[in-house]
This record gives C-alpha cells, sequence and structure tokens, in this order.
C-alpha cells in the first residue's frame, strides 16, 4: 500500500515536471520570431507581402487551435476572418470608424459573437454534418453580403479604405513598413494567448477530447462546453488576421468568404503540421512564398503543384513539414544512440 | 395559362430537371460514402472528367452527343478504379481529415489538367436536332433539353432502384453499408463490392458531368464549384441511401430552381438555408442511420 502511494506520488511528481517543462520557452521559440525580424530588414520592398504571410500565420494559428488541438475539422473557418475583415471595413467605410487598434477589438467581439453562436449549434455534429454544416454557413454569410450589396458592396467590395495613423503618431508608408510590424506584434499577442490556452489544464482537456471524446464524456468532461468555447476564442483570433487583413489591403471583397478561403488556411497548416503552434508559421510561410513564385510562373501549374504536394504529403508526411523534420531528428538520436 | 400557374409549372419543370442533373450525379457519392465512410472531395473531378470527354468526343471526334455519354461513363468509371486500387484504399482507415486533403489534392489536380488542356473559357457541346428547340407537351412548350434529362433521370432511378433492392449485389451493397463487418462475415467481399459501386458511382458521375455541359456550362472549376452541392446533396438526403439522395436531390433543385426564378439577387442562399435547417433538425440526413 504504502509503496505504491510513493511509486504514484514519485510518478505524479515526473507528469507534472513534463507539464511544467512544455510549458517553459524553449531557445529555438525565437527562431520564428528572429526571421520574421530578419526579413523586415533584408527584403524592405517586399513588406506588404510579408504583412499578409503574417496574416495568414494568424489565420493557420487560430485554425490550429480547434483543428489541431481540439479536433475539430470545419471547412468553413473563413467566415471568422471574413466577419472580421468586413467588421474593420464596414466601421471605416459607412461608419468613418478609422482607428486601426480598437478595429481589432470590434472585429474579435463580432467574430468571436458569430463562433459563439454558430459553435453552440453546430458543435454538437461531427464528421460529415459537421464538415457541411460549416461550410454552408460561410456561404450563407457571403451570400447574405451579396443579398445587402447596397451596405456590403458586393462581390465589388470596399475599395479604397484608409486608416487613422497607428497609436495616432506612426502613419503608413508606401513599402507597408509600419504595417509589418504592427502585424507582427498583434500576431506575438496572439501567439502568446494561444500558447497559454494550449499548455493550461484547459488545453490538455481539448487534446483529450481530440483523442478520445467518450472516455471524456466518461470523466465527466462538459465536452461541448469546452469545445464552443475554444471555438469561440479561434474564430476571435481568425477575425483579427481577417481585420488586420483589410488594414493591411485597404480593400476588402466578398471573396473572403470563400471556400477557397477555407480550404487554403487548412492546406497551409497541414502543411507545416498540426497541432504544433508552429506549424502553422512554417505552413503559411512556405506556402505563400511558393505561392508568390510559381502562380507568377503559371497558376495552372502552381495549383497542379499544391494538388500533388497534398496528396504526397497526406501518403507520405502525414503530420506536415515539422512532422518529418522531427522524424528526421529522432531518426539521427537512434543512430547516436546505437 | 395564369401567371402564377405558369411560373409555378417552370420552376417544377426546371427544378426537376436540376433535381435529375444532382441525383444522378450524386448518387454514387452516397452509396460510396455509405459504404466506406470515404470523404471523397474528388468526386465534381470525375463529373468534370466526364465532361471534358464528351467535349472531345463530339469536337474532334464527331461523335454525337449521346453515344458520347455513354463512352464517357465508361471511359471515366475505368478510370476511376485505377484511382480506387492505387491511392484511395490506402486511406480507408484513416481519418476524415487526410481523406478530404488527398481527394481535395486530386481535385486540384484535376482542375489544373483540364485548364492546360482545354484552358479556362467554359466549352459548350453541339447538340442533335431533337434536343434543341422547345418540345409541346399539349398545354405549354418546354425545353426539350430538359425533357430528355427528366426523362433519363427517370429511367435511371427505376434501373438503379431494381439493381439496387431486387438483385444479388444490390442486396450485399444494402448489407454492407449496413453493417460492414457484419456482412463481411457472412462472405461479402466487400473490397471488391465497393471498387465495383465507386466505378459505377464515377461513371455514373461523369455523366452528369456531360449533361451539364449544356445545362450549367463546363469550366475547369467546374469540379470545385458544384462539389459542394453533390456532397450537400448526400449529407442531406442520408448517406447511402438511393430514396434519400433523390427526396434530398428534389428537394434542393426545386428550391435552388425556385429562388433563382422568384429571388434572383439571393442566389444560392435557398438550398445554403434548406441544408443547415434539415440537417440542424435531422444530423443524419433524410433516410440517414443516426
Amino acid at each position: 500500500m504504502a509503496a505504491s502511494e510513493i511509486i504514484s506520488g514519485a510518478m505524479r511528481e515526473r507528469a507534472a515536471d513534463y507539464l511544467t517543462k512544455r510549458h517553459r520557452f524553449r531557445a529555438a521559440e525565437a527562431l520564428p520570431w528572429l526571421i520574421a525580424i530578419a526579413v523586415f530588414f533584408i527584403f524592405p520592398t517586399r513588406m506588404t507581402f510579408g504583412s499578409q504571410v503574417l496574416v495568414m500565420v494568424m489565420f493557420a494559428l487560430s485554425l490550429d487551435l480547434i483543428l489541431g488541438y481540439a479536433g475539430i475539422v470545419t471547412l468553413g473557418h473563413a467566415a471568422f476572418f471574413g466577419i472580421g475583415a468586413y467588421t474593420v471595413g464596414l466601421a471605416a467605410a459607412r461608419l468613418d470608424w478609422t482607428e486601426p487598434i480598437s478595429g481589432l477589438f470590434a472585429a474579435a467581439i463580432a467574430a468571436g459573437l458569430v463562433g459563439f453562436v454558430t459553435g453552440w449549434f453546430l458543435l454538437r455534429y461531427r464528421g460529415l454534418t459537421l464538415l457541411m454544416l460549416t461550410l454552408a454557413t460561410a456561404i450563407l454569410l457571403q451570400e447574405t453580403g451579396n443579398l445587402r450589396s447596397d451596405i456590403s458592396g458586393g462581390y465589388d467590395g470596399l475599395p479604397g479604405l484608409t486608416f487613422k495613423p497607428l497609436l495616432g503618431i506612426f502613419d503608413y508608408d508606401l513599402y507597408a513598413h509600419t504595417y509589418y510590424l504592427y502585424v507582427l506584434a498583434v500576431l506575438a499577442v496572439m501567439f502568446y494567448l494561444v500558447r497559454r490556452i494550449v499548455y493550461s489544464p484547459f488545453g490538455q482537456a481539448l487534446t483529450g477530447i481530440r483523442e478520445n471524446v467518450r472516455r471524456m464524456h466518461a470523466i465527466g468532461s462538459p465536452v461541448h462546453r469546452r469545445l464552443v468555447t475554444v471555438y469561440t476564442i479561434a474564430a476571435a483570433i481568425a477575425g483579427v488576421a481577417g481585420a488586420l487583413f483589410t488594414q493591411t489591403n485597404a480593400y476588402v471583397t466578398l471573396t473572403v468568404f470563400d471556400f477557397d478561403n477555407s480550404a487554403k488556411v487548412m492546406v497551409m497548416l497541414i502543411l507545416g503540421g498540426t497541432g504544433r503552434l508552429y506549424g502553422a508559421f512554417i505552413g503559411a510561410a512556405v506556402y505563400m512564398v511558393l505561392e508568390d513564385y510559381f502562380s507568377k510562373l503559371s497558376p495552372t501549374f502552381w495549383q497542379f503543384g499544391i494538388g500533388l504536394v497534398l496528396v504526397l504529403a497526406v501518403l507520405f508526411a502525414p503530420r506536415g513539414i515539422l512532422g518529418l523534420f522531427e522524424r528526421m531528428g529522432s531518426y539521427f538520436a537512434e543512430r547516436k544512440r546505437s | 395559362m395564369p401567371q402564377v400557374a405558369n411560373i409555378a409549372v417552370s420552376i417544377l419543370f426546371d427544378g426537376l430537371a436540376y433535381a435529375m442533373f444532382l441525383f444522378i450525379t450524386s448518387v454514387g457519392l452516397s452509396v460510396t460514402m455509405g459504404l466506406m465512410g470515404f470523404v471523397n472531395l474528388a468526386h465534381g473531378a470525375f463529373a468534370m472528367a466526364g465532361g471534358y470527354v464528351v467535349v472531345t468526343l463530339t469536337r474532334s471526334y464527331g461523335v454525337s452527343f449521346v453515344p458520347s455519354l455513354v463512352i464517357a461513363a465508361i471511359v471515366v468509371g475505368a478510370v476511376s478504379v485505377v484511382f480506387e486500387r492505387v491511392l484511395y484504399r490506402r486511406l480507408y482507415k484513416s481519418t476524415d481529415l487526410e481523406q478530404v486533403l488527398l481527394t481535395i489534392g486530386l481535385a486540384f489536380m484535376a482542375i489544373a489538367t483540364a485548364t492546360y488542356l482545354y484552358g479556362p473559357i467554359p466549352k459548350s457541346v453541339p447538340l442533335p436536332d431533337w434536343l434543341q428547340g422547345d418540345i409541346n407537351l399539349g398545354f405549354r412548350q418546354f425545353p426539350s433539353y430538359r425533357a430528355f434529362l427528366i426523362v433519363l433521370g427517370a429511367a435511371l432511378i427505376a434501373v438503379l432502384w431494381y439493381a439496387f433492392e431486387r438483385t444479388n449485389i444490390g442486396a450485399k451493397i444494402r448489407a454492407a453499408v449496413d453493417n460492414r463487418r457484419m456482412a463481411e462475415s457472412v462472405g461479402i467481399n466487400v473490397d471488391r463490392l465497393f471498387t465495383l459501386t465507386f466505378a459505377v458511382g464515377s461513371g455514373l458521375a461523369a455523366l452528369g458531368g456531360g449533361l451539364a455541359i449544356q445545362l450549367l456550362g463546363l469550366s475547369p472549376s467546374f469540379a470545385v464549384l458544384y462539389l459542394v452541392l453533390f456532397l450537400i446533396v448526400v449529407a442531406v438526403g442520408g448517406l447511402g441511401s438511393l430514396k434519400g439522395t433523390l427526396l434530398a436531390a428534389l428537394v434542393l433543385g426545386i428550391f435552388d430552381t425556385g429562388g433563382k426564378y422568384l429571388l434572383a439577387d439571393a442566389g444560392g442562399f435557398f438550398v445554403y438555408a434548406v441544408t443547415v435547417v434539415v440537417l440542424l433538425i435531422k444530423p443524419a440526413g433524410f433516410y440517414g442511420r443516426e
């Protein structure tokens, strides 16, 4: 009796140790941020593109939270990106509300609200039904926007938006240097938030739901509430990404709600690796850079290439680029040991 | 005839024709998804391939429209077996997500190939005389092409119903959809059954793609554009149910046509609204098993 208590005590300590260790920042985690800052100095003329990459990283990160950690497979994540984009766009175009940072908060609240309401209804379902419902939600929002094109501008969108200088001081320059740093700063805040969530007990519960819903139900975890909560948070972050998209591009059209947009962000995340936080970074960056390069050469060639990459990734690298690295790492570690 | 009745008849007629297209194209997807639970987002690509085979046969080889529909269905059905044996079968036990990614990758590749070979501009096909113009049904004129679609659809429904409900293979398919392990343990080769239904389903999709050229236009984006509709028909009807797919195709086809007639601006709004309502109430679709 006593012996087993000692063992379980030691084991518990080891488990707790493991969990806190995971939470601690590692040196390697500085790498993507250092790269992002280095890019700022190396490619000063490509900052508009750079900001777009960072926006997509944030978008993919929000998807990672629900897809990678909670295991919710959705085909309509663009809905929240679009809500955020249009909150800022409409506020600027129709209400003359052009202060950028308060715009981000408004976008987060609006997208979070939509996430909460749709999540409350939809997250009871799974499989194909959930896929179709999330997809239909995004398209319904798009059609609503099209129906009231007097407000939304329809598929022509809201062009030529202008925003107030950041914090009232930093104005926007032609090469979007300010924007890049602004997006990077917001991304850092969002990343910190997501990281905290993922390594919290709440995040552990989400992983539990992904791995085995029945067992989570059995141990009395409020599964639906957890899922709705994380869905709302992810929606809010996607909304912020959408708001930044509108602010950096100074226009927005209804295509942000497209199925293509939902599919694209999923492809980015899968490419990088799900459930790893940094998968969003590497996936979005690799995808965007390749797209920028190859779609200039030939859009057809690019589309074929991305299709081929997807097929090969599913067959040979189901855990994404980061998963490949991990496998290589453990392979070399094995060889060293033997 | 009074104006209102006239519009109602038009909506019903066009809606019926559209529903037949939806049914023909989606039924294979429903049965294969019911059998293996495989999420096949490349189904629209098979339909598109069928359409382009019809375009090539009619334009370059002078084959007339109806025979080229049959050839397209057979060719695409045969080719789909290769895909099923080489790629799909590796993923039967994988997660939804991996199946979604593999098949959407295939769809992207199909779109790129079609753009490379045929260009992005929508194609048309030369129709025989008897499919052009209108047909007089006594009380009013109807477009003959849509009438042809309805007759063809009805005939296919009869054939499929017979095959499904009255033949040995149909009984095996129903058994496997119901309980795959049980069916396997009584000696049904579900793997081979799946290959067969996959081929027939893809062939029917190709037929639908050929029929769609005149109805909706055919461009490379067809593979993804209408895929969403096929998936909705499958989800609303219930996986693996012939009856459900037919009912869903009818409801969605008529609602979509009606919506476009009465409120042109609302576009696809009605289809998606109906989808959401049906799935919220019956998550497994009309005839799906909960």
